[in-house]
C-alpha cells in the first residue's frame, strides 16, 4: 500500500515547490491572524475570556 | 451586542451537567496515577538493585519500563484529560454531554484498553516502538474509542448554547484530530498473528515516523489538552479571566503549526538525512515563542493575586505546573541544538527533562484539578487544606530529588563517554565504569520518586475523606438560552470568528490541514527512500533464525537500555567499532521492521556488537551478566535457556517480511524453518565445543544468532569487491 503512495508521490511534477507554497500560505495566515488579534473588538474578547467564569450551575442539588 | 439581544429574546432552557463521567475519570486518573508511579518507582529501584525484578521475566526492566510509560501517559494523564474535558466542555458549551451512552462506552472502553496494556506488556507482547508498544488489536481498540470520544466531543459542541468557542475547546479539538492522525499513521503494522505484528516501515522511515509520532504524542497528548485545562482551570481557581485572550489565539495556532515539525530533533546525528535534522532543529527553536507565550499567559493571569497563591494549594500546584511547563519548553529547544544534543542524547538528561514535564506539568496540573473538582462534585469543602499543602511540598521536593540527580548523572556519564587520554584512547573504555559512577544518582532519583508518590497517597487519602464527608452530585442544574436557529452574524463581524470561533467542524478541518501539511512534508520525502537512504549492496536480510532472535530482542525490550545507533563522533566509533571506526549508516537498517535505534544508553550501544565476542561470552552473559561484566546492572535472562524459539510461526514471519518488501524468494518461505535449524545447530555445536551443552531449539541460540549478525554486513565490502573481480 505504501508502495502505491510512494509511486504517486514520486511522480508529482514539481513536488519541490510544495514546501515553498506551504511557507507562503502559513506566512500569510499568521500575518492575517496577528492583524485580526490586534484589531479584534475589545468587548467581544472580554466576553469570550469571561466564559469560564460565568458557567457556575445556578444551584446545586441532587437529582 | 448581538449576543445579549439573542439571550433577551429567547426563553432559557434548564438542563443538567453530567458529573458521573467526570467523577469516574477522576477516580481512574488517581488510581492509575498511583499504579503508574509505583511501577515507575519499581523500575527506578531496578537501576540500583537489578534483582528487584524478582527473577521473573514479566517484571524485568525491559518489559516493565514500557508499562510505566504507558500507564502514566495513557492511563494517568489520559484519564486526567478526559475528566477535565468532560467537566469543562459541558460548562463552556452550556450543555450536557451529547450522549451519556457514548460517555460510558468511552470511559469503560478506555479502562479496558489500559487493562489490556497492563496484561500484554509484561507478557512481552510489544511492537517495540517507544510509547506505541501496544499490539495491533489494542491499537484498533484505541482508534475506535478515540472516535467515540470525538463524536461525543463534537456533537456536544454542535448542540452548545454558547455561540463562542472558548480557547480551551480549540485545544481539545486539536488534540482529538492530531492524536487520531498520529496514532493511525504510526500504527501501520502487518499482523502475523493475534498480538504479533511488524511495523510497516523500516529503518530510517520507521524512526522518522516513530519520532514524528513520539514527539507529537508529547505535544498533543501531554501538552495541548493540558493547555486547554490550564486555560480553563487557572481562571476558575483564581476567579479572574485569562491575562490576554488575544495572546491565547496566537498561542493556539502557532503552537499546533510549529509543534508538528519538530520530531526529527529526536534523531540528531543519527542516520537521518541532514535536511530532516535541520528542519527539526529550526522548528524546535521556534517553539519557544508559542510555548512561553502560553506559559506567561497562564502565570500573568495571577498578577495581583499572589496573596491567594500563598494560601491556596490549588493555585500553588497550578503555578508550579505552569513553571515546569516553561522550564521544559525552554530546555527542549536548547536540547535540540545539535551541539547540546550531542551531550544530552542517550543520557539521563532526557529522563530529567521528561520528568520535569511529567511530574511537574502533567502531574501537578492533574492534582490541582482533583483538589478543585472533588469538593465541587461532592458539594463540600476539602477535608484538609493542610494535607493539600503538605502534598504540594512533598511533591515539589520529589521533583527536585528526581530531576537534579538525573541532570547530574546525564552530564557526568556523557562527559565520561567522551573523555580521551592524550594518546587518543578512551579514558573510560569500559562502558560499565560510566554506569557505576552514577549509581548513587539512581538511588537518589528513586528516593525522589518515592517522595512524589507518597504525596499522591496523601492526596488520595484527603480526597477520599472529602468525598465521604460530602454527597455526590450526579448532575448539576444549569440554565441558559438556546442559540437562535438561522442566526446571521453581523456584517461587521470579523472573519476569524466567522470562520473558526463559531464553526467547530471547520476548526477541526483547518487544524487537520495545518498539522497534516507539517507531517506530510516531514514524512513524504522519506517515503522516497531511494534518494534519501543510500543503499549498501552488502546489507542482506536477516536469516530466519536471526529474525527470531530479533523478535526475542524486541520482546525483552532490550531497546529500553541499548541503542543501535553509533553517532559519527570520534568518541563513539572508537568505543563501539575500534577496528574499522564505522559509524551507523542509514542503509544498514533497510530490513529493520521495526527499527531498534533506542533512545537511552543504560548499557552500551549494540550496533557493532556482532563478532565482538564469542558465542560463549553471550551465553554466559545473558545467563548471569555480572559473570562477564562484574558490577553490571543488567538483569539475568535465565528463561531464554528454557523457552524455545518460535518455529511454528517462522514461515509466516518470512512471508510477512516479503510483503513488506524484504527480498526473500517465494520458495524461501517453506525453507525458512530448515534454514533456521541448520544455523541453530551450528551455533549449538560451537557452544558444545566450549563445554556448554545447549539444545539448538532454545531461545538463547536465536538471540545469539541475532546479536552476532548486528552491524556486520557493512564489513563485507571487501569480500564483495573480491567476488566482483
Amino acid at each position: 500500500m505504501l508502495k502505491f503512495i510512494k509511486h504517486h508521490l514520486e511522480t508529482i511534477a514539481g513536488i519541490e515547490v510544495f514546501p515553498l507554497i506551504s511557507l507562503i500560505l502559513f506566512f500569510v495566515f499568521f500575518v492575517a491572524l496577528t492583524l485580526y488579534v490586534f484589531r479584534a473588538d475589545r468587548k467581544v474578547i472580554k466576553h469570550i475570556a469571561a466564559i469560564p467564569l460565568n458557567d457556575e450551575p445556578i444551584e446545586d442539588e441532587e437529582n | 451586542m448581538s449576543d445579549n439581544n439573542e439571550q433577551l429574546s429567547a426563553g432559557k432552557d434548564t438542563f443538567y451537567y453530567d458529573n458521573v463521567t467526570v467523577r469516574n475519570f477522576l477516580v481512574a486518573t488517581t488510581i492509575f496515577g498511583i499504579i503508574g508511579m509505583t511501577v515507575g518507582l519499581l523500575v527506578a529501584i531496578q537501576f540500583v538493585f537489578p534483582e528487584a525484578n524478582f527473577g521473573m521475566q514479566y517484571t524485568t526492566f525491559g518489559r516493565v519500563r514500557p508499562l510505566h510509560t504507558n500507564a502514566v501517559i495513557f492511563a494517568f494523564v489520559g484519564n486526567g484529560i478526559f475528566a477535565g474535558v468532560y467537566y469543562s466542555l459541558q460548562r463552556l458549551c452550556k450543555t450536557r454531554m451529547y450522549s451519556d451512552f457514548l460517555s460510558r462506552i468511552h470511559f469503560w472502553g478506555w479502562q479496558l484498553i489500559i487493562l489490556a496494556a497492563a496484561i500484554s506488556l509484561p507478557l512481552g507482547l510489544t511492537t517495540g516502538k517507544e510509547y506505541a508498544e501496544l499490539e495491533w488489536p489494542i491499537d484498533i481498540a484505541i482508534a475506535l474509542i478515540w472516535v467515540v470520544f470525538g463524536v461525543n466531543l463534537f456533537m456536544t459542541i454542535i448542540k452548545r448554547r454558547e455561540r463562542h468557542l472558548y480557547v480551551a475547546i480549540w485545544f481539545y479539538i486539536a488534540t482529538f484530530v492530531t492524536v487520531a492522525m498520529l496514532h493511525i499513521v504510526n500504527s501501520f503494522e502487518l499482523p502475523i498473528a493475534f498480538m504479533k505484528s511488524y511495523s510497516w516501515y523500516a529503518g530510517v522511515q520507521d524512526a522518522l515516523v516513530q519520532w514524528w509520532y513520539g514527539h507529537n504524542a508529547v505535544a498533543f497528548f501531554l501538552t495541548t489538552p493540558y493547555l486547554g485545562l490550564m486555560y480553563y482551570f487557572i481562571p476558575k481557581a483564581s476567579g479572574r479571566p485569562i491575562y490576554s485572550y488575544r495572546l491565547s489565539i496566537i498561542h493556539f495556532w502557532a503552537l499546533i503549526f510549529i509543534y508538528i515539525w519538530a520530531g526529527p530533533h529526536h534523531l540528531l546525528y543519527n542516520a537521518l538525512p541532514d535536511w530532516a535534522q535541520s528542519l527539526g532543529v529550526v522548528f524546535s527553536v521556534m517553539l519557544i515563542a508559542p510555548s512561553w507565550g502560553g506559559m506567561l499567559n497562564g502565570l500573568l493571569t495571577l498578577r495581583g493575586a499572589w496573596d491567594q497563591v500563598r494560601e491556596d494549594a490549588i493555585l500553588k500546584f497550578l503555578v508550579v505546573a505552569v513553571t515546569c511547563y516553561g522550564m521544559a519548553t525552554f530546555e527542549g529547544p536548547m536540547m535540540s541544538l545539535k551541539s547540546v544534543n550531542a551531550i544530552a542524547h542517550f543520557t539521563d538528561w532526557i529522563i530529567a527533562h521528561v520528568h520535569i514535564g511529567g511530574l511537574g506539568w502533567n502531574g501537578f496540573l492533574t492534582f490541582a484539578m482533583l483538589y478543585y473538582l472533588i469538593p465541587k462534585l461532592y458539594n463540600t469543602q476539602l477535608f484538609s487544606k493542610k494535607l493539600a499543602n503538605t502534598h504540594f511540598w512533598i511533591g515539589t521536593l520529589g521533583i527536585i530529588f528526581y530531576a537534579v540527580p538525573m541532570y547530574w548523572a546525564g552530564f557526568t556519564q556523557s562527559l565520561m563517554w567522551k573523555q580521551f587520554n592524550p594518546d587518543g584512547t578512551l579514558v573510560y573504555s569500559n562502558f560499565l565504569e560510566t554506569v557505576s559512577q552514577i549509581i548513587p544518582m539512581y538511588a537518589l532519583r528513586a528516593f525522589g520518586g518515592l517522595l512524589y508518590l507518597s504525596g499522591v497517597f496523601v492526596m488520595a487519602y484527603n480526597l477520599v475523606k472529602t468525598a465521604r464527608a460530602g454527597s455526590f452530585q450526579s448532575q448539576s442544574k444549569a440554565e441558559a438560552a438556546p442559540l437562535l436557529k438561522g442566526y446571521q452574524p453581523d456584517a461587521n463581524e470579523h472573519w476569524h470568528r466567522k470562520i473558526f470561533e463559531w464553526k467547530p467542524v471547520r476548526m477541526l478541518v483547518w487544524s487537520l490541514i495545518l498539522v497534516g501539511i507539517g507531517g506530510a512534508i516531514e514524512i513524504i520525502p522519506t517515503f522516497l527512500v531511494q534518494s534519501n537512504v543510500p543503499t549498501i549492496s552488502t546489507v542482506k536480510p536477516y536469516t530466519p533464525l536471526e529474525l527470531n532472535g530479533r523478535d526475542i530482542y524486541i520482546r525483552e525490550g532490550c531497546y529500553t537500555c541499548h541503542s543501535q545507533m553509533i553517532r559519527p563522533f570520534r568518541s563513539e566509533v572508537v568505543r563501539y567499532d575500534p577496528n574499522d571506526l564505522e559509524y551507523s549508516k542509514a542503509g544498514e537498517y533497510v530490513y529493520d521492521h521495526p527499527f531498534q535505534w533506542g533512545s537511552k544508553r543504560t548499557g552500551p550501544d549494540l550496533h557493532r556488537v556482532g563478532g565482538k565476542y564469542p558465542d560463549s561470552w553471550h551465553y554466559y552473559h545473558m545467563l548471569e551478566p555480572t559473570s562477564m561484566s562484574p558490577g553490571s546492572i543488567m538483569p539475568p535472562y535465565p528463561w531464554l535457556y528454557k523457552q524455545y524459539w518460535d518455529k511454528a510461526r517462522t514461515p509466516d514471519k518470512i512471508a510477512a517480511m516479503r510483503t513488506l518488501g524484504v527480498p526473500y524468494s517465494e520458495a524461501f518461505v517453506d525453507e525458512a524453518v530448515s534454514d533456521a535449524e541448520v544455523q541453530a545447530q551450528t551455533i549449538a555445536d560451537g557452544l558444545n565445543k566450549d563445554g556448554l551443552a545447549v539444545s539448538p531449539d532454545k531461545e538463547i541460540v536465536a538471540l545469539i544468532a541475532y546479536l552476532q549478525r548486528l552491524g556486520t554486513d557493512i564489513k563485507n565490502v571487501e569480500e564483495v569487491a573480491v567476488k566482483e573481480k
